[in-house]
């Protein structure tokens, strides 16, 4: 039986250059199908991995009881210095969470940049933050660090510029990294003076690093039932979850749909090809039948050849979506903070498979009715070439 | 001893929502070695009857003996299987699968069967130095002539060492020099091989090669002549 699938299914493949054409309409059709799956899902990897990789384990925010987000939240310098007091906290780290209009580079529009406002502390327990290009802001001054992702979206955000926020002249001494998460969206600058530009006390949210991840639980639980505290604690891998807002999973069903909505035309692509392989084929098919080889091997050797056919479309779409859209650079509107999110598209080996394997499904159910009608057609009237 | 024994054996094809009866009451014995030529008009049933014999079609009435198979009795699998052993197929156009060169083709019928790849080759050379066509065994068909082809076609028929070839107009599409040398060919088969010859021909000098000759005319079989 293998002996007779493997030799019809050589034929059926060595026969492919004299049916290039309408072959291509199919590696064409699958190819696009998957490319523009793994780009739209690439996309939503992408996003999802820049808030995740935001997140460490034994990292928490305090925001105010209600917030969901530090945009929303306030801290008081009182409630800053209960919680950092508290059993556990390393290191305690109050930001300001302010957000400025600054246009951005593809379209010119204003768009909301989040300005952080740090103290060392945040750069102590921030251990992905590197600075690439510059220097460090140093405190007290009007100096401000971009993260690569403000840095390539948004207009002027570039080494030696100044930036005007708030009636306040702020110079951007340097460039900084953070693994590719959500803070390469921001502005950092000097707790205080922006405390003084914007004139705010307090802050608008409490970064902790603790002595274990266990201890998170306890520390929200100790926080809740605190009196002198209307703050919520949560651990920060949790809360960068939370922040995609339903968005990644937006993304995923819009790809999915693109995606089924094109399969539908490539497996029509794939039916009319297949069809096409099969009749020009009917007498050698039939010859063979005449022969002695059975039906499934038939049947076997056009689905093999189908879903050879769509695989390759899928390998040369995930190679375009891969070579044209891994680590592309983006940005969009977070619905949860209402600021600017830069991100990369990740085009990863679970993306690259996930779309080999619509591929190989696209081919299959586009080469089995052809080699059924190829199978069931009588050998008398196939072998006729009718 | 008759390989071949048909019994009132009708056919019947629906064309347009009407039965059209190619085959009427066909009682037909052929003795093992017998070459028997298949003469008669378009349309008087000989391809019809010639696939019946083959197990390509069956009868719509009337008994199919073929190699001590009721070919009636087999499911499509067994047929299948039956005509691999039984049946050596040699067509008008010879069918030879044009990617494949004449080994490969020749070849084919040995897949079906639980030879070593080594034996295959060995087999099939055999067959090609039986028709005389050794030295193309590395060609492809559009590479050889239309002798050559029907040469090829008649090896891959006998590889597997059928008892039986079946033969729709096998020198129909070839030269008459051409078709001396294929017919020559099966005589030599079915006199030193031992292999029992059906063939379907227009051609009364290609009947000349048989033993007998039956003539067919609107599915009955008219008349027999010893040739």
């Amino acid at each position: 039986m293998f002996a007779q699938i493997l030799e019809i299914t050589l034929m059926n493949l060595k026969n492919l250059p004299s049916r290039l054409g309408s072959s291509s309409v199919v590696v064409v059709g699958i190819g696009g199908v998957v490319g523009v799956m793994v780009a739209i899902l690439a996309m939503a990897a992408g996003f999802q991995g820049t808030l995740d990789g935001g997140g460490a384990p034994d990292r928490a925010i305090v925001l105010r009881g209600g917030s969901d987000n530090e945009l929303s939240s306030g801290v008081s310098t009182d409630e800053v210095n209960v919680v950092s007091g508290m059993e556990g906290v390393v290191l305690a780290s109050p930001e300001l969470y302010m957000v400025a209009d600054v246009p951005k580079r593809s379209t010119g529009t204003d768009a909301n940049l989040i300005v952080r406002g740090v103290t060392g502390d945040a750069f102590a327990m921030r251990d992905e933050i590197q600075i690439v290009e510059g220097r460090n802001l140093e405190p007290g001054r009007g100096e401000l660090i971009a993260g690569r992702g403000a840095h390539i979206e948004f207009a002027g955000i570039d080494i030696g510029n100044k930036v005007q926020l708030r009636q306040t002249e702020w110079t951007i001494v340097g460039i900084f990294e953070a693994d590719g998460s959500a803070y390469e969206s921001e502005l950092w600058v000097d707790l205080p003076v922006l405390q003084s530009a914007f004139r705010f006390t307090g802050a608008s949210s409490i970064r902790l690093r603790v002595d274990s991840p266990e201890r998170i639980d306890e520390l929200a639980e100790k926080i809740k039932g605190d009196p002198r505290l209307d703050l919520e604690l949560t651990g920060e891998t949790e809360y960068f979850a939370g922040q995609a807002g339903g968005l990644t999973d937006t993304i995923r069903i819009f790809g999915y749909t693109v995606a089924t909505i094109m399969a539908i035309g490539a497996v029509f692509a794939a039916l009319n090809t297949m069809y096409t392989a099969v009749v020009t084929r009917t007498v050698e098919i039939a010859t063979l039948r005449a022969l002695g080889f059975g039906r499934l091997p038939v049947v076997v050797s056009v689905m093999i050849e189908s879903m050879a056919l769509a695989l390759l479309g899928g390998v040369i779409g995930a190679l375009v979506a891969y070579v044209g859209f891994n680590g592309y650079t983006v940005s969009t509107l977070s619905n949860v903070s209402f600021s600017q999110i830069a991100f990369d598209f990740a085009v990863t080996p679970e993306l690259l498979r996930d779309g080999l394997i619509w591929a190989l499904g696209l081919g299959a159910i586009g080469g089995l009715l052809p080699a059924v009608r190829a199978a069931l057609l009588p050998i008398t009237v196939a072998l006729r070439g009718e | 001893m008759a390989i071949i024994e048909l019994t009132d054996v009708h056919k019947t094809f629906m064309k347009a929502r009407e039965a059209v009866e190619v085959l009427m009451g066909i009682d037909l014995g052929v003795d093992e070695g017998d070459f028997v030529a298949l003469m008669g008009p378009s349309g008087s049933g000989k391809t019809t009857l010639l696939n019946i014999i083959g197990g390509l079609d069956g009868a719509t009435a009337g008994e199919v003996v073929v190699a001590d198979a009721n070919l009636d009795e087999l499911s499509n699998r067994e047929l299948a299987r039956w005509r691999a052993a039984t049946i050596g197929f040699v067509f008008q156009f010879y069918n030879l699968l044009p990617v494949l060169n004449a080994q490969r083709n020749v070849e084919l019928p040995l897949l079906l069967t639980k030879l070593s790849g080594e034996q295959r080759r060995r087999n099939a050379q055999t067959a090609l130095s039986i028709v005389g066509l050794n030295d193309r065994a590395r060609h492809r068909p559009g590479e050889l002539s239309g002798g050559q082809q029907q040469r090829v076609a008649i090896a891959r028929a006998i590889v597997a060492d059928p008892p039986i070839l079946v033969c729709d107009e096998p020198t129909g599409d070839l030269d008459r020099e051409n078709a001396e040398e294929i017919l020559d060919l099966l005589q030599i088969l079915n006199r030193d091989h031992g292999k029992t010859v059906i063939m379907v021909t227009h051609d009364p000098k290609a009947a000349d090669h048989a033993k007998r000759v039956l003539h067919l005319d609107k599915g009955k079989l008219v008349r027999e002549m010893a040739a």
